[in-house]
């Protein structure tokens, strides 16, 4: 017996073809041209990632989410799950309403519920506690309609990523992995980046008071100069093989839209990991932040605000190599000045990587580092 | 008319003056109101997280374990 998804109920929609019959029929109603990372949270919805999400969210759940992180039901949330369409976008009570791709292929249909108005500052100043447009959260909800659909999901169509299908597990799929190997207490490891030497430290800490641990990198829309998915889970692939005792990690991707939301993100991520089964997430320094928009640690704190999330956050502080320790150490441990310390930077090892370099052993290991250098051009341009 | 988002409960007043003075101490709660309701959340969670059965049948969980074998996780 796994832990209950979140809201108590792991959400499963009926899976359907694009030719099937219903789906052919429902294109004679309303449709929806959806952008690639909407389709991406039909899937995230439709599998249970999202639970107790059905569909994407009406106007009373959304006046919570925003106003006080929680669903109108009070169970924890704090990003808005919201389908935004075209101002002239119109449909009536008891209509089906398709999803189609960019390529006009239909994906899902909706039970329609409501369309209302989303007043954007207001959404940005509440959700990432900024209306700047430079930050790329403010700047996505800014360039969307302000109209947003709320509906239940019917049926989708099965979303595959062909470079990623041997690498990608649905909650349903992970509950069943955790039980047969046993793990009760299962951390998970959250991430967006190739793993340095930091990275395994925190996921071995957290190995060491937990059965086993849930690597999940997210794969998605990056900024540019950011890992490639395929060098992400290459560095990994690498890192697990090669470091880690048998039977003590899964690693399966995540397809998601980072919001960059930092500590409301942070509660989201949470609450995907419970619904993948997790005990436990691992939450580290300015995680899911973005520039300097989010105290170092404000993802951490905001988890005092949710006693009943029912997964439990492990916090972390940065580690860094000390050259004084001779080993890896973190602010809690090592009493020594920065000046002895040799932080794992993204962009010191982005620069390296670029010069065909291999990054220091204290700071990434050999065979990740082949791993990302094997690759022809890891960095997204 | 939308109903309110509070409703109001009763506790013993000698329990409201204890918890009063508890917070009054402490950091995190703003009123009693607020400390109530985070223990509440937290008592109703830890009950409603009990026996909430997966929503599998026997035949999903063999698809399951199949997919999980040929993908080398099992």
């Amino acid at each position: 017996m796994v832990l209950p998804a979140h809201g108590g109920k792991l959400i499963q929609i009926s899976e359907t073809q694009a030719s099937s019959e219903s789906m052919r029929d429902a294109l004679e109603g309303p449709s929806v041209k959806i952008s690639a990372e909407t389709r991406v949270t039909v899937d995230n919805i439709s599998n249970g990632i999202l639970s107790p999400l059905a569909g994407f969210m009406g106007r009373e759940d959304y006046e919570n989410v925003v106003d006080d992180m929680r669903l109108s039901n009070d169970t924890p949330w704090t990003i808005p799950i919201v389908l935004n369409v075209r101002e002239d976008f119109r449909a009536g009570s008891g209509d089906e309403v398709t999803l189609v791709d960019e390529n006009g292929v239909p994906v899902a249909r909706l039970a329609f519920e409501e369309l209302y108005t989303i007043a954007k500052k207001e959404h940005a100043r509440k959700v990432f506690g900024t209306e700047d447009e430079a930050h790329p959260g403010v700047a996505k909800v800014y360039s969307a309609s302000d109209k947003a659909l709320a509906g239940k999901i019917i049926s989708a169509t099965k979303f595959s990523d062909p470079n990623f299908q041997k690498v990608t597990l649905y909650p349903k799929e992970t509950r069943v992995l955790f039980q047969e190997k046993g793990w009760k207490e299962i951390v998970a490891f959250q991430t967006r980046n190739a793993p340095h030497i930091g990275h395994e430290y925190v996921q071995k800490t957290a190995l060491a008071l937990a059965d086993g641990v849930f690597i999940n990198p997210v794969l998605g829309k990056k900024k540019s100069g950011d890992f490639k998915d395929e060098a992400i889970v290459a560095a990994y692939q690498a890192l697990v093989k090669n470091y880690y005792p048998r039977n003590t990690v899964v690693m399966s991707v995540l397809h998601y839209e980072m919001q960059y939301a930092g500590p409301k993100e942070a509660i989201m991520h949470a609450i995907m990991r419970k619904n993948f089964g997790c005990t436990h997430i691992a939450i580290g320094r300015d995680h899911a932040g973005v520039g300097n928009y989010y105290g170092p640690y404000a993802a951490q704190e905001i988890f005092k605000d949710f006693p009943d999330l029912g997964i439990t956050p492990l916090f972390f502080r940065e580690f860094f190599y000390c050259t004084k320790c001779e080993g890896i150490a973190s602010e809690k441990i090592c009493p020594h000045p920065e000046a002895d310390r040799l932080n794992f930077s993204g962009t010191k090892l982005r620069k390296m990587f670029q010069a065909g370099e291999v990054p220091p052993k204290e700071f990434m290991r050999p065979e990740v580092s082949k791993a990302i250098l094997d690759m022809k051009d890891p960095f997204v341009e | 008319m939308k109903d309110s988002k509070y409703t109001t409960i009763s506790i013993p007043r000698p329990l409201h003056d204890r918890i009063e003075k508890m917070i009054l101490k402490k950091e995190g709660f703003k009123s009693v109101s607020d400390y109530a309701t985070y223990v509440l959340r937290e008592v109703v969670a830890m009950h409603e997280s009990k026996d909430v059965p997966d929503p599998f049948t026997s035949e999903d969980l063999e698809q399951i374990k199949e997919r999980l074998k040929a993908l080398g996780y099992l």
